[in-house]
């Protein structure tokens, strides 16, 4: 791992801390509250608050993923720095598309 | 069965990657060290075993092995703190290749000091005056924690980012590096941070600190690598460094 790899890793976990604590409240609170899907969807459709919650949240996700899956390649796998960045870019791409959309669904569906 | 307080069974490691372990009975002696052990066999048992050693008192670092599953210096490893139920196992030290018997070869392991650019860049010449450091200063207790080292392998043997990545340039290496970069007389840190900013260097340390559990001159390498990390995250946001 190159020093610039490590910054966008470690600067990615310690944007996702709040993020994650932020995410579990919430499930606890709609958990806690009875809330059905139509009650959440109601709540999130057309909030861009909770549009870019959740976007930046899955952008460093799939940065924070992705770099950790190239480590474990690398440490891991016959697999030298080339190969495994562009599985992991895959990965996070993948990741990225994956999360995104779950994010249009609930916030522009 | 022999008696354990008066015979040791010793099994030491024979030939190269591919070997065996081969059984020797070896007498048991008041402050034997597991060296005096090893070379009580190449002595009196078999004159074709391999092993290094030089100093005998714990300052060449050149009688590193593994002992019982532990990389230690033998030197100053007591039998009696060691054997078990009079058993002793002495293989080759891990993550190095194996030469014969007990001499591992070393070459990697010094290589890549010299890639992490452990030799001193002197900012002064001999016709300057001798620079005043103050021992008390944050920079120079930095440096005094690290200077230490004797090279003798073992945090490099145990460390487990080294079994799996042929390129990390490991604890010893690393720890150096940091030890210089404490140093307020060298002046060839924009190098040096370039050299273990890169892939395979400190960024690749998990902290799992077996260097430090094992380091036989009681350092912290994982502290010093810590070190290399946050003086390489500076410098890049700097712009200092170019990855």
């Amino acid at each position: 791992m190159t020093v610039r790899l490590y910054i966008w890793q470690r600067g990615t976990a310690a944007l996702m801390l709040p993020l994650v604590l932020v995410h579990v409240a919430v499930i606890f609170y709609a958990t806690r509250k009875g809330m059905t899907a139509a009650d959440i969807l109601a709540r999130t459709r057309g909030s861009v608050v909770w549009a870019s919650f959740y976007g930046v949240f899955v952008c460093a996700a799939a940065i924070h993923a992705s770099i950790g899956l190239r480590n474990v390649l690398t440490e891991w796998s016959p697999l030298q720095d080339r190969g495994a960045g562009w599985c992991a870019i895959v990965f996070g791409l993948v990741l990225l598309m994956l999360g995104l959309r779950a994010v249009f669904a609930v916030v522009l569906a | 069965m022999s008696d354990p307080q008066a015979e040791l069974t010793v099994a030491l490691w024979r030939g190269a990657a591919q070997g065996r372990y081969e059984t020797y009975r070896v007498p048991r002696r008041a402050s034997q060290t597991v060296l005096d052990v090893v070379t009580y066999v190449q002595r009196h048992l078999d004159p074709t075993l391999s092993y290094r050693f030089a100093c005998r008192v714990g300052m060449c670092g050149s009688c590193a092995m593994t002992v019982n599953g532990r990389p230690r210096w033998t030197c100053r490893t007591h039998v009696s703190n060691v054997a078990e139920n009079g058993r002793l196992q002495i293989g080759p030290l891990e993550n190095l290749p194996v030469i014969k018997d007990l001499a591992t070869d070393m070459r990697a392991f010094f290589e890549k000091w010299q890639q992490a650019k452990g030799t001193f860049a002197p900012s002064r010449t001999r016709h300057d005056a001798i620079e005043q450091i103050k021992p008390d200063s944050p920079a120079r207790i930095a440096a005094d924690a690290a200077i230490e080292c004797i090279n003798c392998g073992i945090c490099y043997a145990a460390c487990d980012t080294v079994r799996w990545s042929s390129d990390y340039l490991g604890p010893a290496a690393l720890n150096r590096a940091w030890s210089l970069v404490s140093d307020e007389r060298d002046s060839g840190n924009r190098a040096r941070l370039a050299a273990v900013a890169a892939s395979g260097g400190c960024h690749a340390c998990h902290s799992h600190q077996s260097c430090q559990e094992h380091c036989p001159q009681l350092l912290n390498p994982t502290a010093s690598i810590a070190g290399l990390k946050r003086r390489t995250v500076a410098a890049y946001l700097k712009g200092e460094l170019k990855p």
